[in-house]
């Protein structure tokens, strides 16, 4: 029954991929992003990673959509259609796939107890993190503590990529109600028919 | 009892993941993604069930959160482009237009 719903989240996900390549409403597609990575945190949580998982509802569903959609606010809502068909993306896309698959191949089995990652760090890490670090979460004490500057690291990466998108959208949001009470038709600039900015529709 | 409770919610989630697929107003793809993130905890739920593993509990509960935070989110965006509410004097009144034409 397990294997049943791997196989059907995973054929969800195919299909959710090939419809959001294929969809010029770039609205529907921030929609069916959401779904996408609610069907790989489903997925992870199959796998076992849970906090992979939890990081993915969150990222993925909660805060990507939101910025997706604040950066849908600002741009277009249609995609322009494409002029001519170009090979080069689809041949990038097999050769890296292919080199992924032979690099897989010699890899030992999931969950096998004899593969190198088990022998490693993750003894030490279970025999003497309780009384090393203390809490009995043993994931808890390798990311807090053992590799406790690695997660310093990325902490950091991820706030001053969230300052920097915050003043990077706050300073539109300010000039674009500066301009507004003064012409209404302002940010009325059509792209050749392609589409508008949204905020044009909350006109007064 | 749980595998039949697993099918009936894989079948709802094909039905919204077609509705997010094909519907043609931003408000058919907000309900259908709703509704996915729904069918994730309940699926999410299920499985620890049906693994005998329920104590992943906790995480189809906090999705439920996230879940809804982020469909407030997305409507506050729908209806007035930022997520800081109705602009000063513009009120609330201009709503984007249901219909979206596409394929």
């Amino acid at each position: 029954m397990e294997q049943a719903i791997d196989i059907v989240l995973m054929a969800f996900m195919a299909v959710t991929a090939i419809v959001m390549i294929r969809l010029r409403n770039l609205y529907a597609v921030v929609m069916l992003s959401g779904i996408f990575s609610l069907l790989s945190a489903s997925m992870f949580v199959v796998l076992d990673a849970v906090d992979v998982a939890f990081t993915e509802a969150a990222v993925g569903a909660g805060i990507s959509t939101v910025l997706m959609l604040g950066t849908l606010a600002l741009t277009f809502r249609e995609e322009r259609p494409r002029r001519r068909r170009d090979l080069t993306p689809l041949a990038v896309v097999l050769v890296t796939g292919a080199a992924l698959i032979y690099g897989t191949l010699d890899m030992p089995h999931f969950g096998d107890p004899n593969a190198p990652i088990h022998h490693h760090v993750a003894p030490r890490y279970i025999e003497d993190s309780p009384v090393e670090v203390g809490p009995p979460n043993m994931v808890t004490s390798v990311l807090a503590s053992y590799r406790g500057y690695d997660t310093l690291g990325e902490t950091t990466v991820i706030f001053t990529a969230g300052v920097a998108v915050m003043v990077l959208l706050s300073g539109v949001w300010r000039r674009r109600r500066r301009v507004a009470p003064l012409d209404p038709d302002a940010g009325r600039v059509s792209a050749d028919g392609e589409g508008r900015p949204a905020h044009t529709e909350t006109d007064p | 009892m749980f595998t039949v409770g697993s099918l009936f919610v894989l079948v709802t989630m094909a039905l919204a993941l077609v509705r997010a697929v094909r519907g043609p107003s931003v408000y058919d793809r907000i309900v259908a993604v709703n509704l996915f993130g729904t069918m994730t905890v309940v699926l999410l739920v299920l499985l620890g069930f049906l693994t005998d593993r329920p104590e992943f509990e906790d995480i189809a509960l906090l999705y439920v959160l996230i879940n809804f935070a982020g469909t407030i989110a997305v409507m506050k965006f729908v209806k007035y482009s930022s997520l800081a509410g109705p602009p000063d004097g513009g009120g609330g009144r201009g709503a984007p237009s249901g219909r979206e034409g596409d394929a």
